[in-house]
């Protein structure tokens, strides 16, 4: 697994950034397409699974849910991030300017800062109650996703349509097309082992926790390690 | 034996109704803010304080000030919105009133009402004795039907209060709390405010029709107030 990603994602860039054609009019700067659009669609899928594991976790508190939780929460921002910032790259050339109001920006901004401050408030949130608080917010932060589109749709939108059944005069050169999607499965693959490291580490986290909270149940009341040392050390003397 | 046993009519857990309750929390409120006054005379030093400073940051002219004013005057209602709902439940953290709260029997959703329907009182207050004075600053004179505003201000002020009562019981479990709530507040407002400064100033301007928008607050009010109610109790009960 460890060594099939590297492998995966060295292809995908070999595809994207030498075998695809260079695209008509925007020459080689369109690259920067096979990374973009990926990580698009991988940050929103992040998101719906944060949005999944937060209504299980209300549903039901399992502490593997709230680990998913936070793990595709985080590994989501990443890639949008990745979105926010390999987008601006591309329209500088192209479109003549770093960043625009437009629908399809303004819309991933947004995106961005609720999940950010999703992150925040689990940092700041102290104690066990940090995972309803956390889940709550994420299914405000969800809810709130269509009602953003509802009220930028008016902006005006000078993004390119989706290439890939956006209707007419869409369409992708085969090459094109090979090169996106196997970027694509390339960087789901990638988050995916990411997401599983960070869910991993969030689990061990939390039994940690359990632990330690279990071991200062354990103790008597008004006793602690330092006062039981001498009692031990004298039964074996 | 049985006799004991056997709970009288005075011990059963007798549930309280959810209006009762409710009235009882707003009227609290409402009593505590008359003598206090503590919530409305931040905010309209605040919202006050914004109308100067936002004057110097640009040329107050009729018409610069019709195209931006909706902005403005939302904006400014918003940050005073966030000093009220800041205090709104520190008040039940003395004397540990929230904690009783959560052990009565008593329902989550009626205290949670209440709050939200104080500060929707509170913020409406504010808007009535500021807004004139927008109007008085900033040389604004609607060219669009006004009797609207009648609509866009209690909607976009519940859009703001009902979340921010909801977020800031949220963060008052964290460790810098006052600071938490805008953090957390705005970005989920985002939409809401942008529908009603659209509204405001397709009023205030004239040149367009606030019906969409309006539409859009009263979806976004139904939406959340929604989910407020069902998430209110868990949050509240969070261990």
């Amino acid at each position: 697994m460890l060594l099939a990603v590297p492998a995966l994602l060295g292809y995908a860039y070999y595809l994207g950034m030498y075998a695809a054609p260079a695209e008509a009019s925007m020459g080689d700067v369109q690259r920067i397409f096979y990374y973009h659009v990926p990580s698009a669609w991988t940050a929103f899928l992040c998101f719906f699974a944060n949005f999944a594991a937060s209504v299980a976790y209300l549903a039901n508190r399992g502490k593997r849910a709230d680990a998913l939780a936070v793990a595709a929460a985080e590994v989501g921002v990443v890639f949008c991030s990745v979105v926010l910032v390999t987008g601006p790259l591309w329209a500088r050339p192209v479109w003549g300017i770093w960043w625009t109001w437009d629908a399809r920006l303004t819309s991933t901004l947004i995106l961005w800062l609720i999940y950010v401050s999703y992150l925040l408030l689990r940092k700041v949130s102290t104690g066990g109650q940090t995972p309803v608080l956390a889940a709550a917010l994420a299914v405000f932060g969800f809810l709130d996703v269509p009602i953003v589109y509802l009220s930028i749709r008016f902006f005006r939108t000078q993004h390119p349509q989706p290439v890939i059944a956006g209707g007419e005069g869409s369409g992708l050169d085969p090459m094109m097309a090979k090169a996106l999607l196997v970027n694509w499965l390339a960087f789901l693959v990638f988050a995916g082992l990411v997401l599983a490291l960070r869910y991993r580490l969030e689990r061990l986290r939390q039994r940690v926790e359990e632990s330690r909270a279990l071991r200062a149940e354990e103790l008597p009341v008004g006793s602690c390690g330092l006062e039981a040392q001498p009692a031990v050390s004298g039964r074996s003397a | 034996m049985s006799a004991v046993l056997q709970a009288s009519p005075e011990h059963t857990m007798r549930v309280p109704r959810m209006s009762a309750v409710l009235w009882a929390t707003l009227e609290k409120d409402l009593r505590l803010e008359w003598r206090s006054k503590d919530a409305i005379n931040s905010m309209l030093f605040f919202a006050l304080l914004v109308a100067v400073v936002f004057s110097f940051s640009f040329d107050p002219t009729a018409e610069e000030s019709r195209r931006i004013a909706g902005g403005l005057i939302w904006v400014a209602f918003l940050f005073a919105a966030v000093v009220a709902l800041n205090q709104a439940w520190a008040r039940e953290l003395r004397h540990r009133v929230l904690d009783a709260y959560r052990v009565s029997p008593a329902p989550a959703n009626a205290l949670f009402l209440a709050k939200a329907l104080a500060g929707f009182l509170f913020v409406s207050v504010l808007e009535a004795l500021v807004a004139p004075l927008f109007m008085v600053f900033y040389n604004l004179r609607p060219l669009g039907p006004v009797w609207e505003l009648a609509l866009v201000a209690p909607l976009g002020t519940w859009a703001l209060v009902v979340n921010g009562t909801f977020f800031a019981a949220i963060s008052l479990r964290t460790r810098s709390r006052e600071v938490m709530l805008p953090l957390i507040l705005f970005p989920v407002s985002i939409p809401a405010l942008y529908a009603m400064v659209s509204a405001t100033t397709a009023i205030f301007s004239g040149s367009a029709a606030p019906g969409y928008w309006i539409k859009l607050l009263g979806v976004y009010d139904v939406v959340f107030t929604t989910v407020c109610l069902l998430l209110f109790e868990t949050v509240l009960n969070a261990e």
